[in-house]
């Protein structure tokens, strides 16, 4: 194999001036950390929201969140991602328009609401789910004690429910982490888009990558062993 | 259809298992002698060197002389066939491409320098151009300094993107600097106001506004960013018999009047898939670059 | 808002679209998705095997491949493959391998990931007894799985199964990373090239929840079916 391997090519400057090769990676690592994360917010918020419409005794509550949800399930994330970087700024008044396109770090704030509204289907069906699986004695208990519906859900069902769900909204995190790498294409410097940019000037490709995969596999071991902490600090004392 | 490739993969490997035939010959050549077929990667947006027409069929400047170096290579190796197949490449993925053996002949826009030569090798010159800047003419910018500040797009993966972000560097413009797949992208993040300028070798940017809808909007900067660069085919480094036969291939076609008449044909001419005219005349260092073929990397020596 | 679309756009470029773009595309999914399937239930077999380094070894793939992005991987493989080929077959130089062929390999070997969990639920759902019955009966590991259990988990994972394929068929767009021509690969060449970025993504998003969404209905149908069996 005539590749030539270069180790440590991480310490070397980058060609962009803003330090080594190694900071470029981390710097893309932090945008891929705060995209993840201001996405989740949208995306736990808006979710729970839609997932509580399809569960609540409302049919024009139900069909607005299951249209919801087949809208942004059955089309790939990178449409939506141009759907909302290349078409949504066209379809508005015309200097707002251009005043969305101005706007510094578009890629990213288009990103985090792209994802957010991706995630955020993904996220209902859990919640939805979630609530099914309780018993249906529990709304009925709250409805007995004079507590209206939202304050139902507040104290009673929602907060049983996320514990429920806890280890699928786990593994819905871990892939609105992993979907920000998508944003790449809009031009969010993330960290496939810094991994790809390091090869293109260091041509040291299998490094580049390597690096990229091991700060990937590491965020996602963190995030586990955080979700696992906070799963043991939720659980119902005694339950199950 | 493309399920030949997996049959093809299928019988390379077996292939691979048994004794090659053609022991004298190595690296491209005997690879080309043994499987029938040359694969040219191509441009989607390299107007004029390497694009898409309006039926999405390749053409262009660079894919031409690409075809007569494949004639050349069929004629070297004596064989009675020999498969032409293209491989899209984007400016990113070209230089892991050759590298990795997926296309054997990078046919499009790509800055010959001596960083890139030790990643892959260059035939003969086919281009000479300097980094520039688009922007609409609205916005009044000109120079380098009128950048200061602004978002700016170009290709990833190509030496106008470095060269903009060593500018930003050195001399402190804090520029946004955002990195588009291909060509065509950049130039619609600058049309659609997504960035205020698109960094690019001048000659695509000629291109790209007589392409578009409105060519009389745009302005190129009068300050280039860079030295007149050279434009060369790529192909594996380190395969000087394969390197051989495609350089006497291009010297004989610069040299011979079909070199200028492929020029003018793509420059000077309509070309498609709208019948723009480049207007580009042949320039004197050109002139000297058909003359004398090289593949020197130094833009001084043109 | 929409007065300005030029529709004509959309239908000059019907036949490359689809001929091209779509046949590229539905031949990736349904080729990786076979090759997934296979390949996963390998992986499930391996890692329910309990021979120590084969569970492991299936276990660290499945999670590694479950914890990258897949366009990371799809970037992998495309420069990774010819090496790998190279590596396999003895060649001294990189193998060439075509654009749609390193494609194909790179969905079947990041799916065979999630097929692989998909599989393994499926065989843990069938109840231990049946297992133990089958080599009470004298079966081996391989009859009892082949004959015993995976007949009953595939009838549960079905549905399950054709669901991952419409995500897999979603997924295959990312190519658009490596410029290659999918659907949407098509569609956003045509879009660059006339400016009709709107028309052409507008579309674009139809067509695949078009097909999204009529097939996620037949799958919930087929699962209401099955559920009832069961």
């Amino acid at each position: 194999m005539n590749y030539h391997w270069n180790w440590g090519i991480f310490l070397e400057p980058s060609p962009e001036g803003a330090g080594t090769y190694a900071d470029m990676l981390l710097s893309g690592l932090a945008w891929t950390l705060a995209t993840a994360l201001c996405s989740w917010v949208i995306a736990f918020c808006l979710g729970s929201l839609v997932g509580v419409m399809r569960t609540v005794p409302s049919r024009a509550a139900n069909a607005v969140g299951a249209a919801y949800v087949e809208l942004f399930r059955n089309v790939p994330l990178l449409v939506q991602m141009f759907l909302w970087y290349f078409v949504l700024p066209e379809l508005l008044p015309a200097g707002l328009g251009a005043a969305v396109k101005q706007m510094p770090d578009a890629p990213f704030y288009t990103a985090v609401l792209c994802l957010g509204f991706f995630t955020a289907a993904r996220v209902a069906e859990q919640v939805r789910a979630g609530i099914r699986s309780l018993p249906r004695g529990q709304a009925q208990a709250g409805t007995a004690l004079g507590l209206t519906l939202a304050q139902t859900y507040r104290h009673v069902l929602l907060p049983n429910a996320y514990r429920i769900i806890l280890p699928p909204l786990t593994s819905e995190f871990l892939n609105n982490l992993k979907n920000t790498s998508v944003a790449l294409t809009i031009g969010l410097l993330e960290l496939t888009a810094r991994a790809r940019a390091m090869q293109e000037f260091s041509f040291q490709v299998f490094e580049a990558f390597t690096a990229a995969t091991i700060l990937y596999v590491a965020v996602n071991l963190v995030v586990i062993a955080a979700a696992t902490l906070l799963e043991r600090r939720a659980a119902v004392p005694g339950g199950r | 259809m493309r399920l030949t490739d997996v049959l093809l993969l299928v019988a390379l490997a077996a292939a691979a298992a048994t004794p090659a035939r053609a022991q004298d010959l190595t690296g491209t050549l005997k690879k080309v002698k043994e499987t029938g077929a040359l694969t040219i990667g191509t441009r989607d947006a390299s107007v004029p060197f390497s694009y898409l027409d309006g039926n999405q069929r390749s053409v262009g400047y660079a894919y031409e002389i690409c075809l007569k170096v494949a004639d050349a290579v069929k004629a070297h190796l004596k064989l009675d066939k020999l498969e032409v197949r293209l491989n899209p490449v984007t400016s990113a993925t070209r230089i892991p491409l050759i590298a990795n053996g997926t296309i054997d002949l990078e046919c499009g826009s790509t800055t010959n320098n001596a960083d890139r030569q030790r990643q892959a090798a260059f035939t003969n010159t086919h281009f000479l151009t300097a980094t520039r800047f688009v922007a609409k003419k609205e916005k009044g910018l000109d120079k380098t300094d009128d950048l200061k500040g602004r978002t700016v797009v170009s290709t990833s993966g190509t030496t106008n993107i470095r060269q903009i972000n060593e500018i930003n560097a050195a001399r402190g413009l804090g520029m946004r600097i955002l990195p588009a797949k291909d060509h065509a992208e950049g130039f619609l993040m600058m049309e659609t106001g997504r960035a205020d300028a698109f960094v690019m070798d001048d000659v695509l940017l000629a291109a790209l506004v007589a392409g578009s809808k409105t060519p009389e909007a745009y302005a190129i900067s009068s300050e280039a960013q860079s030295r007149p660069e050279p434009y060369g085919i790529m192909l594996r480094k380190d395969d000087a018999p394969f390197k051989a036969v495609v350089d006497a291939a291009t010297a004989a076609l610069y040299k011979s009047p079909e070199g200028p008449a492929l020029y003018e044909k793509w420059f000077t001419q309509a070309i498609p898939p709208r019948g723009i005219n480049l207007k580009l005349p042949m320039s004197e260092a050109m002139r000297k670059a058909f003359a004398n073929p090289s593949d020197s990397a130094d833009p001084a020596a043109y | 808002m929409f007065g300005n679309l030029d529709l004509s756009v959309v239908t000059a470029s019907l036949p490359y679209l689809f001929a091209e773009g779509m046949v590229f595309t539905l031949t990736l999914t349904a080729l990786a998705a076979s090759g997934g399937i296979v390949l996963g239930t390998g992986l499930a077999l391996l890692r329910l095997s309990g021979v120590p380094g084969l569970t492991h070894a299936a276990k660290l793939y499945v999670e590694l491949m479950r914890s990258l992005p897949l366009v990371l991987v799809i970037f992998w493989f495309y420069f990774l493959v010819p090496y790998l080929g190279a590596w396999a077959t003895g060649s001294p130089t990189p193998l060439p391998v075509g654009a749609f062929a390193s494609a194909l390999i790179t969905f079947t070997l990041f799916e065979a990931a999630y097929f692989a969990e998909i599989v393994r639920a499926g065989i843990q759902s069938i109840p231990k007894g049946q297992s133990a019955a089958a080599q009470a009966l004298g079966m081996s590991y391989a009859q009892t799985m082949r004959l015993v259990v995976l007949p009953q988990a595939f009838r549960n994972m079905v549905p399950l199964l054709l669901t991952q394929t419409i995500v897999l068929f979603q997924d295959t767009s990312l190519v658009y990373v490596l410029s290659l021509t999918d659907f949407l690969g098509a569609a956003s060449k045509v879009a660059q090239r006339d400016g009709r970025l709107v028309e052409m993504y507008l579309f674009a998003a139809l067509v695949y929840f078009a097909v999204c969404f009529t097939a996620s209905l037949l799958v919930r149908r087929l699962q209401a079916r099955t559920a009832i069996v069961r």
